[in-house]
């Protein structure tokens, strides 16, 4: 007999649907006299953030009536499965979630988040300013920022210096082309993309582009990827690098091959977010006193930047738990103590007080997960460059109300343009289709 | 001492025993109730529950709305639903045979005691069915790594530049895997239906001079047709089914070659997590098992009758 998964995952909401019933019950009598009886409050918290480990500690040390629950239920559309799952069993949801920027306004529209705006008046000087503008939606505050992506340009610099290039001097999209060119010639790929949305996206945020856009209500949605003037600067130059095939299309990203390949010299740079030094410390530990950071090569050649990744961290609003919720995101996100707690930790901080501390700044070394401090930079102060990003991000980019959905749809219509001949705009053009038929079947207004 | 009655009244009385076996009798349902308890929680009520949501739409915008038979509707006109459809039968056609002609041989050869070491070879090609299929995509995957795998070794020495996870021949390597998987458990059942046959009969069929092709022709291939009914429906269903060398590839192949409507699972899969679909993916599952249901009943209507003959 067939069973599938979503059989089997239908049966399991059914089976969790009937439990939580009972377990609702008793529940909610217990968490409310709490804090007068002595007894603990338990916050169940799903992150797959690593630092926040560090954090509970202390936060528990501070506060002894609760109990945090860390559970890491997936990684980013693993832990939205389980959550949209609970959500819709209407039970087992956790109090507390890690929810990356892009996917804030699906949580936020479908009123899973808690609207927190109240109480966080006079954050906004606290935060960068990307990461401060991701997580509101309507002009409300719906999480805090916890780390933050701004893009920049990792460069393996024995492959720059051995193709006569120096990295740090590239500002354009077009200077950025030559360069490849020459990296070519020596036999490598300036980078690799073998069709990552979250990279799309992000450059053309970068580029200055808005082909997303959302009313306010969120029951009105524009998709403009084919008419947006400078994200069709960007599949035409992201085109022109593929047919020429200065970039390397064959390798997955996050594979085996790829780690080594930025080892070897083969794959020389990489356009990402600033959490990628803990990674390539640790996935290309033999890459070490090799790399270097630059600025974002951008399309004009003036400073700017976008956020590629980064999470906050959000109420769930089914909670009952809310003001224990928020003392533990305050902590871990706002308070100078959990803060440092988890910079230390290798994070990228969201805060701009962070960024400008000379300890943060001054930063040569990355620590891997062995504990151990790796000039992986060549002893560059890489934190000043990736911090300077910070600062540059352009904010006014909005993502999708279903930008989980369609970025997992990318591949389907992109794919043929890494490994074939078909053009990426068709595929962009085909990826636009798609998502406004889920748009209309979702219930949306598509302009 | 009832039933008895009742028996032997029926063979005096016909008329009035007839009249008997109309009342209910509750004496057999009772033993039936753990089992029909278990079948209706684990079985009945999950399809129905199924079959239920299939006629609703969740949307973002509006919540939960009946539809009645839209999804079933949308299914039909759905290209990328039919395209994973096809691609499933047509690996079907492809890898079933080349599996069971293996398995078929293998079953043979192992059967004709003239080989050394049969054990080993049984347990070994048995062996890569006890492996988890999670597993053994992950260690096909590392030896498929055109750079870094074997392909990519055996690349650089012979200086050739082959790539066997490429889409056009990626549906193969999958196919590859899977062989690599089942073969031996097609062999086992193959085998096991040919160690029934009586060793007098080969030895009546020596007597009269046959040669060993002939033996296997005239009495080894008839016995090894009724196995190959139930070896067919499985490698059907297991087919249709395909989703975890797929989903697990993924990750290790560029360019997205492996989208997410590659197979019908795993389509089923991404609309209900990642599109927020879960109505319309219950709807593809049930139109997926009536088609299953269909082609299976269909080989096995068609064996039944070819062994009447």
């Amino acid at each position: 007999m067939k069973f599938t998964a979503a059989k089997k995952g239908l049966a399991l909401v059914a089976g969790l649907a009937m439990v939580s019933s009972l377990a609702a019950c008793g529940g909610s009598g217990s968490s409310s006299g709490a804090s007068k009886s002595g007894e603990k409050t338990e916050l169940s918290v799903w992150a797959w953030e690593p630092t926040l480990k560090g954090v509970v500690k202390k936060f528990e040390a501070k506060n002894p009536d609760i109990k945090i629950k860390l559970q890491n239920v997936g990684t980013n559309t693993k832990e939205y499965t389980a959550l949209d799952n609970a959500i819709q069993a209407g039970s087992g949801a956790p109090d507390v979630a890690q929810i990356e920027y892009y996917a804030i306004p699906q949580y936020a529209i479908g009123k899973h988040l808690m609207d927190i705006t109240d109480k966080t008046n006079g954050f906004k000087g606290f935060y960068s300013p990307g990461t401060w503008a991701s997580v509101q939606w309507g002009g409300k505050v719906y999480g805090l920022p916890m780390d933050s992506g701004p893009m920049a340009f990792f460069y393996n610099k024995d492959v720059f210096d051995k193709a006569g290039v120096d990295a740090s001097q590239i500002k354009t999209w077009d200077e950025y082309y030559e360069a490849a060119k020459k990296v070519k010639a020596v036999g490598s790929y300036i980078t690799s993309d073998s069709g990552d949305a979250g990279f799309y996206d992000s450059m053309v945020w970068l580029a200055g582009g808005h082909p997303f856009k959302t009313s306010a209500d969120g029951k009105n949605v524009t998709l403009n990827l084919t008419g947006d003037e400078r994200a069709k600067e960007f599949t035409e130059f992201w085109q022109k690098m593929i047919s020429e095939g200065l970039i390397d299309t064959k390798t997955a990203g996050w594979s085996e091959d790829w780690f080594k390949a930025m080892t070897d010299g083969s794959i020389a740079s990489l356009l990402t977010g600033a959490w990628m030094p803990a990674n390539l410390a640790n996935s290309a530990a033999s890459g070490a006193g090799k790399w270097r950071v630059a600025p974002m090569p951008t399309l004009d050649g003036k400073a700017t930047d976008a956020e590629n990744g980064g999470s906050s961290l959000g109420i769930i609003s089914s909670t009952k738990k809310a003001d224990a919720a928020y003392k533990f995101i305050e902590f871990a996100n706002h308070d100078s103590e959990g803060v440092s707690t988890r910079v230390k930790g290798g994070a990228f901080p969201a805060d701009t007080k962070t960024m400008k501390s000379s300890e943060f700044l001054d930063a040569s070394t990355v620590k891997n997960s062995d504990g151990q401090d790796v000039e992986y930079f060549g002893g560059q102060k890489y934190n000043e460059v990736l911090a300077q990003a910070a600062e540059s991000v352009s904010t006014g980019y909005q993502f999708l109300p279903f930008e989980v959905y369609a970025r997992g749809k990318y591949g389907d219509f992109t794919g043929k343009s890494f490994t074939g001949d078909a053009k990426l705009t068709d595929g962009i053009a085909a990826w636009q289709k798609d998502m406004v038929s889920y748009a209309k079947q979702q219930g949306f207004e598509v302009k | 001492m009832v039933s008895g009655d009742t028996q032997a009244a029926g063979v005096v009385d016909p008329p009035r025993a007839v009249v008997r076996r109309h009342r209910v009798d509750w004496r057999g349902w009772k033993f039936m109730w753990p089992f029909a308890l278990v079948f209706v929680f684990v079985f009945v009520i999950p399809i129905m529950y199924a079959v239920w949501i299939s006629f609703f739409q969740q949307r973002m915008i509006g919540g939960t709305v009946f539809s009645g038979f839209a999804n079933y509707s949308r299914l039909f006109r759905d290209g990328q639903f039919w395209s994973s459809v096809r691609r499933v039968a047509l690996f079907t056609v492809v890898q079933v045979p080349i599996m069971l002609a293996l398995a078929a041989l293998m079953a043979l050869a192992l059967d004709s005691m003239k080989l050394h070491g049969t054990k080993f070879f049984r347990i070994s090609t048995f062996l890569p069915y006890a492996v988890p299929a999670v597993v053994s995509t992950l260690i096909w995957g590392f030896v498929y790594g055109s750079k870094y795998g074997l392909v990519g070794s055996l690349n650089s020495w012979l200086g050739v530049h082959v790539d066997v996870l490429q889409p056009s021949v990626l549906l193969a390597s999958i196919g590859n895997i899977n062989t690599w998987e089942f073969t031996g458990y097609n062999m086992l059942i193959f085998y096991s239906s040919l160690s029934t046959i009586p060793h007098s009969l080969y030895e009546a069929a020596a007597i009269d001079g046959a040669s060993e092709w002939q033996i296997v022709k005239r009495i080894k291939m008839p016995e090894l047709k009724g196995s190959l009914a139930i070896t067919v429906i499985f490698s059907i269903i297991g087919s249709f089914q395909l989703f975890n060398e797929p989903s697990i590839l993924q990750n290790m192949v560029p360019g997205n070659a492996i989208t997410t409507y590659y197979t019908p699972n795993m389509y089923a899969y991404n609309l209900s997590f990642s599109g927020n679909q879960s109505n319309y993916a219950a709807a593809l599952a049930i139109v997926m098992a009536a088609m299953t249901m269909a082609i299976a009943y269909a080989v096995q209507l068609n064996s039944m009758k070819e062994q009447m003959k």
